[in-house]
């Protein structure tokens, strides 16, 4: 009834081409918005953003970056902890060489480091595709695990091979180290991930997002019609990576606080996050949203109601936590292959035709 | 966006509902799954335990019940700042992660929040300067003592020189594996060792490599800093290639029973550092009987009691506990709050005659903490395994290790620590 194109008429070609069509998605998209920057910053605690919030848009900000790669390119990666440890270990190196610079520029610029180094492991895609691909990233992924572990210039020589975030501030408020507080943790990610994800969105909608989509699609055809597979599949794994790099850099930096770079940015981060896009959906932005809550959410969600309020067994509740995950992520997939995404969007098929539906 | 607020109003409701404000409350960080299971499980149930019997036999410490949430880490780092934060309102006293990788995360937190971090053996090695770590304590051990008192038993073996000798250290590649290496490398220096260092990766299930290379290389003696599914792997490896086991050193993290029973007879002979007494010899064992077991009230499955990492759990809930009562005496209340348990565990000491009434005598060294130790004395055992009677034995006193080489070391490294976070000096 409310939800339908009908009578919202559009008179300009920037109204026909924006990005929610309908009225009741752009009222709902300032809802959240309204809610997310006005209302959560007042009543977050510390529970909320550590367990709950800042790795739920931390996660959102990678799934939306592998997304990029994988969902809009084609291009299957596992590399994605590693290019995670980039940005971590270019953002700790900055940090401390350059304490004084604003922790945001520091963010910025480790996304940078890494999409450089995204864009070198992203030369093999030119020659080979899928399966062969996949292998050639996990191989990024395990270089990269190595080499921070083994040269301890990255580490700053420390005796351990951790990395600790020390105290940064962006505008006096302190967004890493210990004394954060934590709405502005939360600030902190959520302007960071609403930036990146208008950017994302709006890439994708472009010239650059429709010759990645051609490239996925068919990269033959797409080489006919004219469009370079260089440049494409490079540009997808350097914005791909920045991403990934600032997600990392925060993982580390806000987040944790520390990191050792094994246990933290290991395979199965590459995993976790692959499984984020697919259970999300591919190709879709709000995918990678609902993909990286459904992940991150669910575990918390499922302790606390076993062993909070049920009072059951820690190791109990933790084997029957991962054998609900698992089979709620296998239920929805045979449910629906194309992940969260393709529910919301039959979700709203429905909704136009409502309450009308022949 | 709809099905994830769902999901988060659903998780308002339930963690709402965490347990309220106890009267000791004392959270357990444990891990009973993933591949450190078996050494999270005793450990936790002999810290558990330990509780369960002064609540039932004395009523709790000083007339306030304790209550010990459990949350379980896995070992995971992610889920351990999860189980920080989710604990830490309804005030806790004191937190004891074992793990180093969590310790590593939790020293801001809790000295920001400004609550006593306690990790016996494990963590971070240069926060027994006290004067750079105020809510740190790790006594009454460290890695950098354990990497010590394994060389000096060394040259004991060698007639005081180990001069030309090959040493091996097969490590967990992370931070906990990688901590004794600055030490092993000073020693090197000193003693005129050759010191070869073999990283195994997290969870180590896989160590032909590794032990291909030992095989290849043949150093005299290898020491391990493993844990978890890695000790077990890495005694069988070493009985497959036939290393000679009483030149195979693991440290105290790695002489458990649960990582030599699987390689069975293969695994006799094998030695490791030990902080503590093990096994139910002490008195301690008979009002754990009446009050816990025979009570049902064991934790966990039971069957742990005894083991070597039960013993641990037990003896860091007996110092927690200790602590808490000299905390209660400087504060004159028996209602104490983190920053008070912070003040007893500074000012805890503990003597011989005092583990005795604690029903463990000879059971650890005795220590006196003060403002700038965290650390106390940093003595250790070295213990043998038997295979054919499944039993440790101890094959030596309490070795004192050389802290001419680790008091620098210490210095140097929490000045660093300090430096890069602006720490001031305190106990001036």
């Amino acid at each position: 009834m409310f939800y339908r194109e009908a009578g919202d008429f559009k008179t300009s070609y920037v109204d026909d081409s924006q990005t929610f069509p309908i009225k009741f998605d752009r009222w709902r998209y300032y809802a959240v918005l309204a809610v997310a920057f006005g209302v959560i910053p007042f009543l977050i605690n510390d529970y909320w953003a550590n367990a709950v919030f800042v790795p739920f848009l931390i996660y959102a900000i990678a799934a939306i970056g592998l997304n990029i790669l994988t969902g809009y390119c084609g291009q299957v990666s596992l590399g994605t902890g590693g290019f995670m440890a980039v940005g971590a270990y270019a953002c700790y190196k900055l940090m401390t060489a350059f304490p004084e610079v604003s922790i945001l520029i520091h963010v910025l610029l480790a996304g940078g480091i890494t999409a450089g180094v995204g864009v070198l492991f992203g030369l093999p895609s030119l020659r080979i595709k899928g399966f062969y691909l996949a292998v050639a990233t996990l191989a990024a992924q395990f270089f990269l695990v190595w080499l921070f572990n083994k040269v301890p210039w990255f580490y700053n020589y420390s005796a351990s091979g951790q990395i600790s975030a020390p105290e940064r501030t962006v505008l006096g408020h302190a967004v890493t180290g210990a004394a954060t507080t934590a709405s502005a943790k939360y600030l902190f990610c959520l302007v960071i991930l609403f930036a990146l994800a208008w950017l994302a969105r709006n890439l994708t909608r472009g010239m650059m997002g429709r010759k990645w989509m051609a490239i996925r699609d068919m990269d033959i055809a797409a080489e006919i019609i004219g469009v370079n597979p260089l440049t494409t599949k490079l540009s997808a794994f350097a914005i791909s990576s920045f991403y990934i790099g600032v997600a990392g850099a925060l993982f580390f930096a806000v987040y944790l606080g520390a990191a050792e770079v094994g246990e933290a940015f290991g395979i199965q981060k590459s995993f976790l996050i692959l499984f984020m896009i697919i259970i999300g959906g591919l190709g879709s932005i709000f995918g990678s949203f609902a993909g990286a809550a459904f992940m991150v959410l669910m575990p918390v969600l499922l302790k606390n109601v076993l062993v909070g309020q049920l009072g059951w067994a820690t190791d109990l509740a933790a084997h029957v936590e991962l054998i609900i995950v698992g089979a709620l992520i296998m239920g929805f997939l045979i449910v629906e292959p194309h992940g969260l995404n393709q529910l919301w969007r039959l979700a709203k098929e429905k909704l136009r035709l409502w309450p009308f539906p022949h | 966006m709809k099905k994830s607020f769902a999901t988060l109003a659903a998780a308002a409701i339930v963690a709402a509902a965490t347990p309220a404000m106890a009267d000791l409350n004392i959270p357990s960080l444990s891990y009973r799954t993933g591949p450190y299971a078996p050494g999270g499980i005793p450990y936790a149930d002999g810290f558990a335990d330990y509780f369960t019997l002064l609540n039932e036999r004395d009523g709790g410490i000083g007339g306030e019940k304790i209550v010990v949430t459990e949350c379980e880490t896995a070992y995971n780092t992610e889920k351990g700042v999860e189980c920080y934060e989710a604990t830490k309102g309804s005030g806790a006293l004191v937190y004891n992660p074992l793990s180093t990788g969590i310790t590593y995360q939790l020293i801001p937190k809790v000295t920001q929040d400004g609550i006593p971090l306690y990790t016996p053996g494990y963590g971070r090695t240069s926060a027994a300067n006290g004067k750079i770590f105020s809510n740190v304590f790790n006594f009454p051990a460290n890695y950098w003592d354990g990497a010590s008192v394994a060389i000096k038993y060394l040259l004991d073996e060698n007639g005081g020189s180990l001069e030309g000798k090959k040493i091996a250290l097969v490590y967990h590649n992370s931070a906990y594996g990688k901590e004794p290496i600055r030490t092993l490398q000073e020693l090197s220096a000193k003693h005129g060792y050759e010191l070869m260092e073999v990283p195994v990766d997290h969870p180590g299930q896989e160590q032909k490599s590794q032990w291909l290379q030992i095989r290849r290389d043949k150093p005299d003696y290898v020491l391990m800093w493993g844990w978890g599914v890695m000790n077990a792997v890495a005694i069988q490896e070493a009985a497959n290639i036939r290393f000679p086991m009483e030149n195979f050193i693991g440290v105290w993290w790695s002489g458990s029973e649960n990582d030599v029973l699987p390689a069975g007879d293969g695994a006799n002979g094998y030695k490791s550092l030990a902080m503590h007494g093990t096994g139910m010899d002490y008195p301690v064992y008979a009002d754990l009987k009446q009050y816990v077991y025979d009570a049902g009230k064991s934790a966990g499955a039971g069957d742990q009691v005894g083991s070597v990492l039960y013993s641990r759990g037990m003896y860091a809930a007996a110092m927690i506990a200790e602590a808490a009562r000299k905390a209660q005496e400087l504060a004159g209340t028996s209602a104490i709050n983190a920053a008070q348990m912070r003040d007893g565990f500074e000012a805890l000491e503990v003597t011989e005659a005092r583990m005795a009434e604690l029903g463990l005598p000879n059971f650890g060294q005795p220590f006196a903490v003060s403002c700038e130790d965290h650390g106390g004395p940093g003595a250790a055992m070295i213990q043998q395994w038997d295979a054919t009677a499944k039993k440790w034995n101890l094959i030596t006193g309490f070795i004192a290790p050389d802290d001419e080489v680790l008091t620098p070391l210490v210095m140097e490294d929490s000045a660093a620590f300090a430096a890069e976070n602006n720490i001031a000096e305190r106990c001036n």
